[in-house]
């Protein structure tokens, strides 16, 4: 699962281009370049993170250039450019949330998981990091989990050692 | 109980439904304006209104509308700014979560105002429950006749779309929007043309925040002239606080325009206080981009007048003593806070954030990240507060897009009214690692601010 070169063979499934059919009639004829960030989204759903081949793929569905893809795909702090834990916790690390305690919650994460930042577990179950201010300053500290982007607001290290449970529970 | 025009129907349980919605008065607004009215009238009555761009900026929104550009033979556009990034601000994503059907009428009304048969709702990308909250709102409203084609059979079309963003503060900045709809990387134009002019796809287009077009909603409803009856001078109608840091009930509040601060910190109403008892140090009122105030300049202009929540009097005094309404994030800071941790740790978001295209943005901001950062971690020197002041000065107005203004403006606010804590931290390093400089001397600076006026 963590392997780059397993990728290589990528292809997206039937479901996942009718999806992309259906974002790109939201544009002007011609215009269906903007459908890359919707793609990217769905792309990383699908495989939990984008690879090259991906893109490679992204450009040729989309008729624009492998760099157009990668140019993008590398600006937008969302897109993992490498395989993550199957979880991972982005904790809000910016100032309205540090000042009710959110690098607290970082440091337990970090101690819980036993990794440092951007690293994977060793069973390639979770990671984390911080990411700045998620819009939620007056529930913090928060933390969200992608794909679906779940919200938990309000942590305590008693939350959170119940959530990475709750997580653990669902592998 | 202060008068609530958009949030005022939040707590009705199925409000985030159309059927609810509509029960309680929703798409009057669509109604009124495509059956009764003409897209100018809706823009006059939105010019009557004196509403000013929720945003950040506070420009008047009737007045950009009616720069829009509208050649023969060419799409418009109106964008909704969903981006939502501004550290300190929530409420879009509040009204989106729990009044989405508002937003949905607001954009229909502002895009047949426009001319708008296609309009998008840039939503940031990490808000994916949100995205999935107006889809579904899109789609129970085109089920009854709001959007698709000959809306309520007044002859006139609108496709409605969400587009969700990558994860990029910058993205806010309405050019770098634009880029970023089109599937590029959000880097922001250079103005001009302006985008009323040349937008999204080169075709004239407006962006507007969330709550600038839910807004549109009651002015359409009661009438301009009603909505500028609400608020305090300019500053028009209610607007949307995000409260947030050490208060005993932070959170989203729709407050109308002129309400003290004071009132808004302390009473029940609002914040309910500062949490555990302790006392306020200091305020960022408008998002981290504006400038931050010592509790007693944000409580009171330097002229002894009670600070009031409205564009005017939070920037009374100018950036000397004042600041800015901006975005309506209002941040609180209690007495143990570090200011200089604060204002390293808003250094490394704008440099995180900077999009590169400019050298005093770019460079600039990953210099005050470093100095801070060795000034919080005990190894600055007593120049380093000299050389943050000149390294703001030399980004603020030099660079493409306004993120460089809002870089420097923290770093500078916070050296401007607490140079003291920064000297502490430099001629105290041990002691500084340890414990927080505390309240000091801020709970009454007014005299001394003076001085360094008349100075
Ligand atoms: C760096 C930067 C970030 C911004 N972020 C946002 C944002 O998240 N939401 C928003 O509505 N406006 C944001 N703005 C302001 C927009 O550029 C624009 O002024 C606004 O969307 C106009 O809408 P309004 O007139 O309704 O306020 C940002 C501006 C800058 C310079
Ligand atoms: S000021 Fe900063 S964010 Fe804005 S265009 Fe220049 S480098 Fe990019
Ligand atoms: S600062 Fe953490 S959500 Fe805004």
């Amino acid at each position: 699962m963590l392997s780059v070169t397993e990728h290589k063979e990528i292809e997206f499934s039937a479901n996942l281009i009718s999806k992309f059919e259906e974002i790109v009639t939201r544009y002007p004829e011609g215009k269906q370049k903007s459908a890359l960030l919707p793609v990217l989204h769905l792309v990383q759903a699908e495989y939990g993170w984008i690879s090259p081949e991906a893109m490679d793929k992204i450009a040729a569905f989309l008729q624009i250039q492998a760099i157009e893809v990668y140019e993008v795909a590398t600006f937008y702090t969302m897109f993992f450019m490498r395989p993550q834990g199957k979880f991972v916790l982005e904790v809000c690390r910016t100032g309205p949330c540090c000042l009710v305690g959110a690098e607290k919650i970082m440091h337990h994460i970090e101690k819980t998981l036993g990794v440092k930042e951007g690293e994977v577990t060793a069973d390639g179950n979770f990671s984390w990091r911080g990411v700045e201010c998620l819009a939620a300053c007056g529930m913090a500290p928060v933390l969200q989990i992608g794909p679906e982007y779940t919200f938990y607001e309000n942590l305590t290290e008693d939350s959170v050692d119940k959530l990475i449970e709750n997580l653990k529970n669902k592998i | 109980m202060a008068r609530k025009l958009l949030l005022g129907n939040i707590n009705v349980p199925g409000i985030h439904t159309f059927d609810v919605y509509r029960q309680h008065g929703g798409y009057r607004a669509v109604e009124k304006a495509l059956k009764t009215m003409t897209p100018d009238a809706v823009v006059e009555e939105v010019k009557t209104s004196g509403l000013r761009g929720r945003g950040g900026a506070g420009f008047p929104t009737g007045m950009k509308w009616s720069f829009l550009a509208k050649p023969e033979g060419r799409e418009r556009y109106l964008v909704c700014n969903a981006d939502e990034s501004e550290p300190g601000t929530f409420k879009d994503r509040y009204l989106m979560t729990h009044i989405p059907h508002l937003l949905i009428e607001g954009m229909i009304v502002s895009s047949f105002a426009l001319g708008a048969k296609t309009s998008y709702i840039y939503v940031r990308g990490e808000m994916m429950p949100q995205i999935r909250i107006l889809e579904r709102a899109i789609a129970e409203a085109k089920n009854a006749g709001f959007l698709g084609k000959n809306i309520l059979g007044s002859g006139y079309d609108l496709e409605l779309y969400v587009q969700p963003g990558g994860g990029a503060y910058i993205c806010g900045e309405e050019t770098a929007l634009i880029e970023s709809l089109e599937g590029k990387r959000g880097n922001p134009r250079i103005k001009p043309p302006f985008p009323a002019i040349s937008g999204v796809w080169a075709c004239p287009t407006v962006v507007n925040n969330v709550e600038t077009i839910a807004a549109v909603v009651p002015i359409i409803n009661d009438g301009g002239e009603e909505y500028a009856k609400v608020g305090n001078g300019r500053s028009t109608g209610t607007k949307l606080i995000s409260a947030s840091g050490n208060l005993n009930k932070p959170g989203v509040y729709e407050i109308e325009l002129g309400l003290p601060v004071e009132e808004f910190i302390y009473s029940e109403e609002y914040c309910g206080g500062i949490a555990n008892g302790k006392r306020l140090k200091a305020v960022v009122a408008g998002g981290s981009s504006v400038p931050i105030l010592p509790a007693n300049l944000i409580l009171k202009t330097i002229n002894g007048q009670p600070r009031l929540m409205s564009y005017e009097s939070l920037s009374d005094g100018g950036f000397q003593t004042g600041s800015m309404l901006g975005s309506g994030g209002f941040i609180a800071f209690d007495e143990d806070q570090c200011i200089v941790r604060n204002t390293w740790n808003f250094a490394r978001f704008y440099h995180h954030e900077s999009c590169g295209q400019c050298s005093p943005c770019r460079e600039g901001t990953g210099w005050m990240e470093k100095v801070l950062h060795n000034l919080e971690n005990g190894h600055g020197k007593m120049s380093d507060i000299d050389l943050l002041v000149d390294v703001s000065k030399k980004i603020e107005g030099n660079t493409i897009c306004p993120l460089g203004d809002a870089a420097a403006w923290p770093v500078a606010s916070a050296i401007r009214h607490f140079r003291d804590e920064f000297e502490w931290h430099i001629t105290n390093s041990k002691t500084a690692m340890e414990q927080n400089y505390g309240l000091a001397n801020y709970a009454d600076p007014l005299p001394k601010l003076e001085e360094a006026i008349q100075n």
